[in-house]
């Protein structure tokens, strides 16, 4: 709680990373990659950079763990979500 | 750094041990958490509809992909300096916590620019040439739908940091509410990440 142990993580490096990471989503598009291949590393690529600003810049790595699981309960539900509906998913 | 955290606990304290924490900023997280199931119905939909359809265009090529990663980059770019804002003002340091919220805020409103002139290009040039016209492809619905919603919680979070740095200013607020408004705003651009990625590049 005391501010002597608050130390800020490394804002601008994380943003190099993030940066990095979104000039290798976009150059992989034009590389012509089998779909699955280049939708899975999008997806991947997309995760890390969103888990990034989650745990440094919303500070969700330093918090208690309640935040945690109020943060990831979304994306529990979406997926539950993909899997309810996936009986309708594809062409008609 | 006293002086500062005095007045943080003066203005919310954490109001009890049930919430080490201050419940603004617990709120924040529950009211960040539905907002993203708002936003997660709204991808899943697009990705079922796009999966669903037989004719369903590649978005890279009619969308173009260039305007857009510079607004990601946009994007990226404040949410750096709004937690560069937040450090300001923890160090006491109120030049700095000016400087870059002001800087926040001027990336928000840059971005918004840029996706205004980018509906204004495709609705009159793009869609229409693509036979993708708001009425007649769920391309267009799904698009619009997405950014648009996205674009308004930008527009929100424009208007939020304003009120954030003008209470602040004054010395009416301290860096709790900072803290709580920098959530709010890197949410947003998180949900860009996924957007651009899911609409624009996949």
């Amino acid at each position: 709680m005391t501010s002597t142990t608050h130390t800020h993580p490394n804002y601008m490096g994380i943003f190099w990373v993030l940066l990095v990471l979104t000039v290798v989503e976009v150059g992989i598009t034009f590389l012509g990659l089998p779909k699955l291949l280049l939708g899975s590393l999008l997806v991947i690529l997309a995760v890390w950079k969103a888990a990034l600003v989650a745990m440094y810049f919303m500070h969700l790595k330093f918090e208690r763990k309640t935040l945690a699981v109020i943060a990831i309960v979304p994306f529990v539900l979406c997926v539950f979500l993909i899997l309810m509906l996936l009986p309708d998913i594809g062409p008609a | 750094m006293s002086e500062v955290a005095a007045v943080q606990h003066q203005v919310e304290p954490a109001e009890s041990p049930l919430t080490p924490e201050s419940w603004g900023k617990l709120g924040m997280w529950n009211f960040l958490a539905g907002d993203a199931m708002s936003f997660g119905g709204l991808i899943v939909g697009y990705g079922i509809l796009r999966y669903s359809s037989a004719n369903w265009p590649v978005p890279s090529e009619v969308l173009g992909i260039n305007l857009t990663a510079i607004m990601t980059f946009l994007l990226i770019v404040s949410s750096v300096t709004m937690v560069m804002g937040l450090a300001g003002i923890q160090a006491g340091d109120m030049p700095r916590f000016k400087k870059f919220m002001g800087l926040t805020i001027l990336g928000g409103a840059i971005f918004l620019g840029l996706q205004a002139y980018e509906w204004t290009h495709l609705i009159n040039h793009t869609l229409p040439e693509y036979k993708l016209s708001f009425s007649s492809h769920l391309f267009a619905t799904t698009f619009f739908v997405l950014t648009g919603f996205h674009g308004l919680h930008v527009t929100g979070g424009v208007i939020y940091n304003a009120v954030v740095l003008a209470n602040v200013s004054r010395g009416r607020w301290g860096a709790n509410h900072v803290e709580i408004a920098g959530l709010y705003w890197h949410f947003v651009d998180l949900v860009w990440i996924l957007i651009f990625t899911f609409v624009y590049l996949l």
